[in-house]
């Protein structure tokens, strides 16, 4: 194994090239909120039975993604595996830049964006949103801290205490996340301390298919060797990932499906809920869980690049719609004020909601995500994140050996 | 003997006599603070020594009248932009069928002002608050829109304000980009009068809505509760609620 080298990305025109299409489509995003906040969301598909849309659906995907992301440096730091060590800096860019595009969602989606402030000053501890607030600030400093330590040899031999706590961190991020809707009783799709772990098991198969596909991708546009040896590590980890995510649906559902209360949400996402039903099988189960798989660990399709990037997308698309289904689906059914009756009013009282995404909802939630691929770019093109090389003969320790 | 048994009694009449006063002193503050909070001066703080309650009674409530609804609109001005989705709605009627047996009836609905409300809970600001007196109000100069007491709220009793509001009242302040549900008319409560619903419905003799201090055992609303049963929507959640309903 040689020593690693690393390097800055090369500028010039494609870098501009790619740095502006990303930028067209973070402007988009904003003129997008701004336009919801001017006229207020009923422009949006939201309403007062949908609180929550697409761009809850972006950046909760993102947020989470975000936790994930930094996994990878978690192996090198904390777990000691060194073949993942020359990975590990990106790791942590990548989770500072999906945490950013996340919030920057978030926020934009606020009915009074314009007063972040108050929600930096004023705090009720009991509320997990505000633990989240200063959870997320919290890992950006800890990432922060952790990629300095990496990046900095005087500081390297503080970077598995460093690394330690990032992981720790990451693990109390992801509990609150989830327990966002963990904690919520009134709904029925909600309320279940399953959240927090499914959405920490969520993290790692969504953070590493994204963190897979920027690998592939600033490698072969930045034209640096990319062996097979890390990939294949890579891609048998997601592998585990999506089996482990598919798992806690299982629990998650048979529990639901055995508690006589709950049979009604579950006939909902299972059965007749119409495009959360199709979301839920089709996408997010077939495309985002089933095929991957199959993909992943086929003999051939598995060893080949195109495919192992388009299994890690499929799960990104499967991850977002399972987050739809979770946000909105779970919104969007009843909620049981009266077991055993029939209930009719003029505010949607025991009717589905409805809710159609809106294009603003959509380019707002896109933005969150071309703003954390532009952090991650311009992170890559200025500082030292990745390794020259990734060849097997660069990382593999047992390279020699074969 | 009889002196000494004569001893005996005054004693114990004094013995009495010192307890009663005793007990009088321990209840009377409570009776008239009670008093003094109904009628509050405007300087005086909010006490936990009233808790503002509402009985409603659906066997009083007929299936045809929305005047309680109407007349929170026209107290609030809740103006409506046409767009039932997404135009605030404070209280509304509901009806309900019996699934089994096929029984209708119908109940107003509304912030149930709990005792321990998921939306306060929840709200990372702040915003969402609860007077000591049990009214539960969303602060409108912190509330960010986030929209999360609206997850929270298993009543369905919030409302996201989606545009820009005209003529609103001086009492009542909305904004768009905030929550806001039923304030139980604290500003006419605060003056001793009664919620605008709560009036309507009496004013055409239906009587279906009683308001009072559930902290006072001889409130009207009080009494009919200690009479008869009533329930608390959904009651398995414990929250305590301010707004009670009969004939459920």
């Amino acid at each position: 194994m040689k020593e690693l080298v690393f390097k800055e990305i090369d500028g010039g025109k494609p870098f501009y090239m790619l740095l502006g299409f990303m930028g067209l489509f973070v402007l988009t995003a904003l003129g997008a909120a701004w336009y919801m906040e001017h006229n207020g969301h009923w422009v949006t598909g939201m309403n007062n039975q949908i609180v929550w849309g697409t761009p809850h659906v972006f950046a909760v995907f993102l947020i989470v993604a975000a936790s994930g992301a930094l996994n990878v440096a978690s192996i090198s730091s904390v777990f000691q595996k060194t073949a993942y060590k020359p990975l590990a800096r990106l790791s942590g860019l990548l989770a500072i830049a999906l945490l950013v595009g996340g919030l920057a969602v978030l926020v934009l989606d606020l009915g009074r964006p314009d007063r972040l402030i108050v929600a930096m000053t004023y705090y009720n501890f009991k509320s997990i949103f505000a633990w989240n607030i200063m959870l997320y600030t919290g890992f950006m400093a800890v990432v922060g801290v952790y990629l300095w330590m990496m990046m900095e040899r005087k500081m390297n031999q503080f970077t598995r205490v460093a690394g330690f706590s990032a992981f720790v961190w990451r693990l109390i991020l992801t509990t609150g996340t989830g327990s966002i809707f963990g904690f919520l009783v009134a709904r029925q799709a909600y309320d279940t301390a399953i959240m927090a772990p499914m959405f920490i098991i969520m993290s790692f198969s969504f953070g590493l298919a994204i963190f897979i596909l920027v690998l592939m991708g600033i490698y072969k546009w930045s034209d640096r060797p990319l062996g097979d040896s890390i990939l294949f590590r890579l891609k048998n980890l997601l592998g585990v990932f999506i089996a482990a995510v598919l798992y806690f649906v299982l629990a998650y559902h048979l529990t639901n499906l055995y508690i006589t209360e709950n049979h009604g949400v579950e006939r909902f996402i299972l059965m007749d809920g119409g495009v959360y039903t199709r979301l839920f099988w089709i996408v997010q189960i077939g495309l985002g869980s089933l095929l991957p798989l199959a993909l992943l660990y086929h003999p051939s399709t598995g060893k080949s690049r195109g495919w192992i990037g388009i299994a890690s997308l499929l799960v990104i698309i499967g991850g977002m719609a399972q987050i739809y289904v979770i946000i909105i689906g779970g919104q969007a059914y009843p909620m049981e004020l009266f077991p055993g009756k029939e209930v009719v009013s003029s505010f949607a009282d025991g009717v589905v909601g409805s809710y159609t995404p809106s294009l603003p909802e959509v380019v707002l939630g896109i933005g969150g995500v071309a703003l954390a691929l532009a952090a991650t770019f311009v992170g890559v093109r200025v500082l030292r994140f990745l390794p020259d090389s990734l060849s097997d003969e660069a990382v593999d320790p047992h390279y020699a050996a074969k | 003997m009889s002196k000494e048994s004569n001893i005996d009694i005054y004693r114990r009449r004094f013995l009495s006599g010192t307890a009663t006063a005793a007990a009088g002193l321990a209840v009377a503050p409570g009776v008239l603070l009670t008093e003094v909070a109904n009628a509050r001066p405007a300087d005086e703080a909010v006490s936990s020594d009233v808790r503002w309650g509402m009985l409603i009674d659906t066997n009083k409530c007929d299936n045809g009248c929305d005047d309680c609804v109407t007349a929170c609109n026209e107290e609030h001005n809740l103006e409506g932009f046409g767009r039932p989705t997404t135009d605030a709605q404070w209280i509304r009627k509901v009806t309900l069928k019996d699934k089994q047996t096929g029984h209708v009836q119908t109940l107003p609905m509304l912030c149930q002002h709990c005792e321990h409300p998921p939306c306060v809970d929840v709200c990372p600001t702040g915003a969402s608050f609860r007077r000591d007196d049990g009214i539960v109000l969303v602060d409108k100069h912190i509330c960010i829109g986030c929209r999360y007491c609206m997850m929270a709220c298993p009543y369905k009793a919030r409302s996201f304000i989606h545009e820009k509001l005209h003529d609103q009242m001086p009492y009542s302040p909305r904004g768009k980009g905030t929550v806001e549900s039923c304030t139980f008319c604290v500003h006419r409560v605060d003056v001793g009068m009664t919620p605008a619903c709560v009036e309507a419905c009496s004013a055409e003799d239906h009587n279906a809505m009683t308001f009072g201090d559930l902290n006072d055992p001889d409130s009207d609303i009080s009494q009919q509760l200690k009479q008869h049963s009533s329930r608390q929507i959904r009651a398995d959640l414990e929250l305590n609620t301010g707004v009670r309903y009969r004939g459920l």
